[in-house]
């Protein structure tokens, strides 16, 4: 069977799912994935603590597909090449789990791991500061600023960031990144 | 000067700066994919008014949610008040949250520590 990226979420209950997509990620897709994940949080009376929590590491996570994938590997397939995802999120015990995958580069797969161990080695005040000093030190670019959406959900959450990578081919890698926002 | 007002939509906050009046406020959410897009005119703006500012300028921060993008783009309002303050000018920001928001009023302490602005933290009772 040739390679899908739900192939990296088979340990997940997408059919039990609160949000599922994959697909080409654009701005009317998030406002729609939005939507509709804050409409079932009010259905299900969540507390407007982690209602809140869990809207804003959802927002971090689309756009980190939307400005942060890279172009799927030749021969995938996919209605566009480009700002190509998968979004699972899940309801966990009185939580949610929200996992997403892309496509990244081989030569950035370094780069992105070295960010996220160092995220998950960090204490809550060193995570801070670190956003802090991005935020005032950093150019924003097109795709926004380097590594303030990963410190935002670590700090969001409160949880070390879960994340993986598979091999696709020698230029491209699959990439799957958890967040899970407890009820507080 | 022109007033700046900008309707708000379900990802981009409402925004009026009027000197007319004395309002100036952002209110609602913030979360854009291009967030430089959507504050380059009131950051023009800003630029303009810093030239003739009033005596005093209360700053209301009402926002429901912003994102990581929109973050940097209210720093860069944020310093240009600062601006306006540094030149011996009254500023005043007052940062709105919602009672148990702690992401929000902690994000509020944030830009407090960065910016040299008088900076009042108000929680919203509901």
């Amino acid at each position: 069977m040739s390679f899908d990226l739900e192939n990296l979420v088979s340990d997940l209950d997408i059919r039990g799912a609160v949000l599922y997509y994959k697909g080409n990620v654009d701005s009317d897709t998030i406002t729609k994935a939005l939507d509709l994940v804050e409409k079932k949080l009010f259905a299900t009376r969540e507390a407007p603590r982690l209602r809140k929590k869990v809207y804003n590491v959802l927002v971090e996570s689309l756009q980190n597909l939307y400005h942060h994938s890279d172009k799927v590997p030749r021969g995938y397939h996919a209605a566009r090449p480009d700002r190509f995802g998968l979004v699972v999120m899940e309801k966990i015990g009185r939580g949610y789990r929200i996992t997403t995958c892309n496509f990244v580069a081989a030569v950035r797969v370094k780069e992105l791991e070295e960010k996220l161990t160092r995220i998950n080695r960090s204490t809550p005040e060193e995570i801070k500061e670190q956003y802090k000093d991005i935020l005032n030190h950093q150019e924003i670019t097109e795709k926004g600023l380097g590594g303030l959406g990963l410190l935002d959900i670590a700090r969001k959450t409160g949880h070390r960031i879960d994340f993986r990578f598979k091999k696709y081919d020698n230029l491209n890698t699959a990439f799957r990144l958890t967040a899970v926002v407890a009820q507080v | 000067m022109e007033p700046i007002i900008i309707e708000g939509t379900p990802k981009t906050p409402s925004i009026k700066f009027d000197t007319q009046d004395g309002v100036f406020e952002i209110k609602g959410r913030s979360i854009p994919e291009n967030s430089v897009e959507f504050y380059k005119p009131l950051n023009e703006w800003l630029d303009q008014y810093m030239q003739t500012p009033l005596d005093k300028t209360v700053v209301n921060i009402r926002l429901e949610y912003f994102n990581t993008s929109s973050s940097k783009c209210i720093l860069d309002v944020f310093k240009r008040l600062e601006a306006i303050h540094r030149s011996k000018h009254d500023v005043e920001i007052n940062w709105f949250y919602e009672e148990d928001d702690e992401d929000m009023l902690e994000a509020g302490e944030d830009y407090d520590s960065i910016i040299k602005v008088p900076f009042k933290m108000i929680e919203i009772v509901e």
